[in-house]
């Protein structure tokens, strides 16, 4: 029978793979951000996989890896919240809101 | 940390203070900050500070050794050449309206270098995470300063491919506390064995790193990035943005896993890095902007930077060691900073005199702009790694390392390097020092102050060359230098303006004459057919969907590689 911290990282393996596969194949940078969300919340279930098999004398699990989990959701939100500000501004500036990379291999005839 | 908090107090408090203050508060600081770090160089290394009194693997520590306060000082001079030079352009004179440009740059400013400093002395591998998101935060609203749709496009790509290289180094930062339950550096140092958990997690953290420093194939963000940025933040990201997650790869390979690392993954990324100088330096070539091309020489030189991986390993111990090859990629690291600050400064102030910077377009600008020119001669000397710059000494470093370890190949890459970069900045004077008939009006004054900030930088990267000399006591150049090191040099320039005629896009009229010899002609289709290949290769590699798979692929390969030794 698997035990629960493999079977949290198993759980874990499957979102960073899910969001990866989002991340690459999606071009849209709304889903893109989302799925980094994804991986995100993979990577977080794999912290709290780890500090639940390193709990020990008596400890529900280890402090340390929540402490850090925390940490890194308020950076996730902030880097989603600084994505989702820019990608607005770009939906306000252009009509569309594509990452197509050959746009500055062909600069604007005259400079802005 | 002294040298932490001033430039973070700085930026609070020029949020506060607001826009006509910003300014004001950031030029105090930016000097304040400097004194803190030379008194801290001053005082020697080994400085360690440890948070709220607890000691690691429970605290965290910040720890300032010899890497950490050289780059420091470093940062921290031009940081105070691109506030002096960012005085003319991002100004609230009396009277006017508060912009949002001049107030949002500044504290921006203050926020990268704050950032940096924490990357530098961070002794945990989880601060360092948080050190370099706070950068790559800092670092995205540059780009986008001037708020037009192509520089928001841009700042999206970056933030995004930087997001997806963070999240690989968070993922890698946590297998490795699953595996040793710590995160301090040392702490790490002591307990790593190669296990496949190690490496899947050094793979993971050095590919993310790579993204955010943009090394081939990983470079799609950088070039519309940095060529689309305002000259002063340009110079900010490609000066020191890099630099930040460029640190990092150090601190892991040579302070965390030494003993995991191996020689093939070096090679690995040393060949990556050899594939950015080639390809990257040809690309640079073809380009018909002058900020374009001195982003694509940044993605060139990111490659020099990882040179020294393999160049480190001592063959004997089999694992990567510090030594001559690490003081190397520090100096190639400085002077870098330096000189590629004051080349895009000096291509900011040709745009901003011309109202553009196309390449071909450049005639006159000797004449109209002379210290602006001389700046870009001098930074373009810095970066060939022609004596007495900072890089001509630390190729000495590397060409030592090559020797006693018989890695011959990486010497014909860093020669093969200088001719490249010694071509394109060949090119770039040649246009500039064109004769026209009727003197070019600029289209608005040029700062003097602004010209001296971006000469002063230039110089800097040249006397960096004497500064290294006589700290690291190789006495390589005083009275050393011969007249073959001078037939070098000449061999260097004119190497490159042969490799200039036979690529370039636009031919000044001085090369023009390359075409009447009968070999000229199929010799220049030949080479022009290359470069539009490599152009062309860049242009699929920087789509998204290509440079994706590259990062797995790249993760993937390092890991074979780890494994493989």
């Amino acid at each position: 029978m698997m035990d629960t911290a493999t079977l949290f990282g198993l759980c874990a393996a499957a979102l960073v793979g899910l969001g990866l596969y989002a991340f690459i194949v999606n071009p849209q940078p709304l889903r893109k951000i989302i799925a980094f969300n994804v991986i995100g919340s993979g990577v977080f279930v794999l912290v709290g996989a780890v500090a639940y098999r390193g709990g020990a004398a008596g400890w529900g699990g280890d402090p340390v890896p929540q402490a850090l989990l925390i940490t890194g959701l308020v950076v996730a939100f902030c880097a989603s919240a600084l994505a989702i500000a820019l990608l607005q501004r770009l939906a306000r500036e252009a009509e569309s809101v594509t990452l197509a990379s050959d746009a500055p291999a062909a600069p604007p005839a005259t400079p802005e | 940390m002294a040298a932490v908090m001033a430039p973070f107090v700085g930026a609070l408090a020029a949020f506060a203070l607001g826009g006509r203050n910003a300014q004001r508060v950031a030029m105090l600081t930016i000097l304040a900050g400097l004194g803190i770090v030379a008194a801290a160089a001053h005082s020697g290394g080994g400085l360690v500070y440890l948070l709220g009194g607890w000691a690691p693997p429970l605290g965290i520590a910040l720890r300032a050794d010899g890497l950490a306060l050289a780059m420091m000082l470093a940062v921290a001079v031009v940081v105070l050449g691109i506030g002096v030079y960012a005085c003319a352009g991002f100004k609230t004179p009396p009277g006017e309206r508060e912009a949002r440009a001049p107030f949002v740059f500044w504290i921006l400013l203050l926020a990268i270098w704050g950032s940096l400093n924490l990357v530098f002395v961070s002794g945990d591998l989880f601060t360092l995470y948080v050190a370099l998101e706070l950068l790559t935060f800092a670092a995205v609203p540059l780009v986008a300063l001037d708020g037009s749709a192509e520089t928001l496009r841009s700042a999206l790509r970056y933030m995004l491919y930087a997001l997806a290289g963070s999240v690989f180094y968070l993922l890698g930062t946590m297998l490795t506390y699953g595996v040793y339950g710590t995160l301090d550096i040392t702490l790490l140092g002591a307990r790593v064995a190669a296990n496949p958990v190690t490496v899947t997690a050094v793979a993971l953290m050095t590919v993310g790193l790579l993204a955010k420093t943009a090394l081939f194939p990983l470079h799609l963000w950088l070039p519309p990035a940095h060529a689309g940025a305002p000259p002063a933040a340009s110079a900010v990201l490609s000066g020191l943005v890099i630099k930040g997650s460029w640190f990092l790869v150090i601190r892991v390979w040579f302070d965390v896993f030494p003993g995991v690392v191996t020689m093939p993954s070096a090679q690995l990324l040393a060949g990556l890095g050899a594939a950015a100088i080639i390809v990257a330096n040809v690309v640079a070539l073809r380009q018909e902007r002058l900020k374009l091309l001195v982003a694509y020489s940044t993605v060139a030189q990111i490659g020099y930077l990882f040179l020294m991986f393999p160049l480190a390993f001592d063959a004997g111990a089999a694992e990567i060691g510090r030594g001559g090859a690490l003081t190397g990629g520090l100096l190639q690291a400085i002077s870098h900073a330096t000189a590629k600050a004051a080349m895009f400064m000096a291509a900011g102030l040709a745009y901003g005199a011309l109202g553009h910077d196309r390449i071909a377009a450049l005639a006159g600008v000797a004449r109209a702009l002379p210290l602006t020119v001389l700046t870009f001669a001098l930074a373009g000397v810095a970066l060939m790694g022609l004596p007495p710059s900072g890089a001509y000494v630390a190729k000495k470093l590397f060409f030592d390392a090559a020797g006693s370890s018989g890695q011959w190949w990486w010497e014909l890459v860093l020669d093969t390097g200088g001719l490249l970069t010694a071509s394109y900045v060949v090119l770039v004077l040649a246009h500039a020092l064109v004769r026209t008939d009727a003197p070019i009006a600029p289209r608005k004054p040029v700062p003097r102050i602004a010209e001296l900030a971006a000469l002063a930088l230039a110089i800097a990267s040249l006397a960096l060359g004497f500064v290294a000399d006589g700290a690291l006591g190789l006495d390589a150049l005083w009275g050393k230098l011969t007249l073959s090191d001078l037939w070098s040099a000449v061999l260097v320039l004119a190497g490159g303006a042969a490799i200039a005629a036979a690529f370039a896009r636009d031919l000044p009229q001085i090369f023009g004459g390359a075409g009447r010899f009968a070999f000229g002609r199929p010799l220049r289709a030949a080479a022009v057919a290359v470069g539009g290949a490599f152009a062309g290769a860049d242009g699929i590699l920087r789509r998204w969907p290509v440079a994706s798979l590259a990062l797995l692929a790249a993760a993937f390969a390092f890991g074979a590689a780890l494994l493989a030794g």
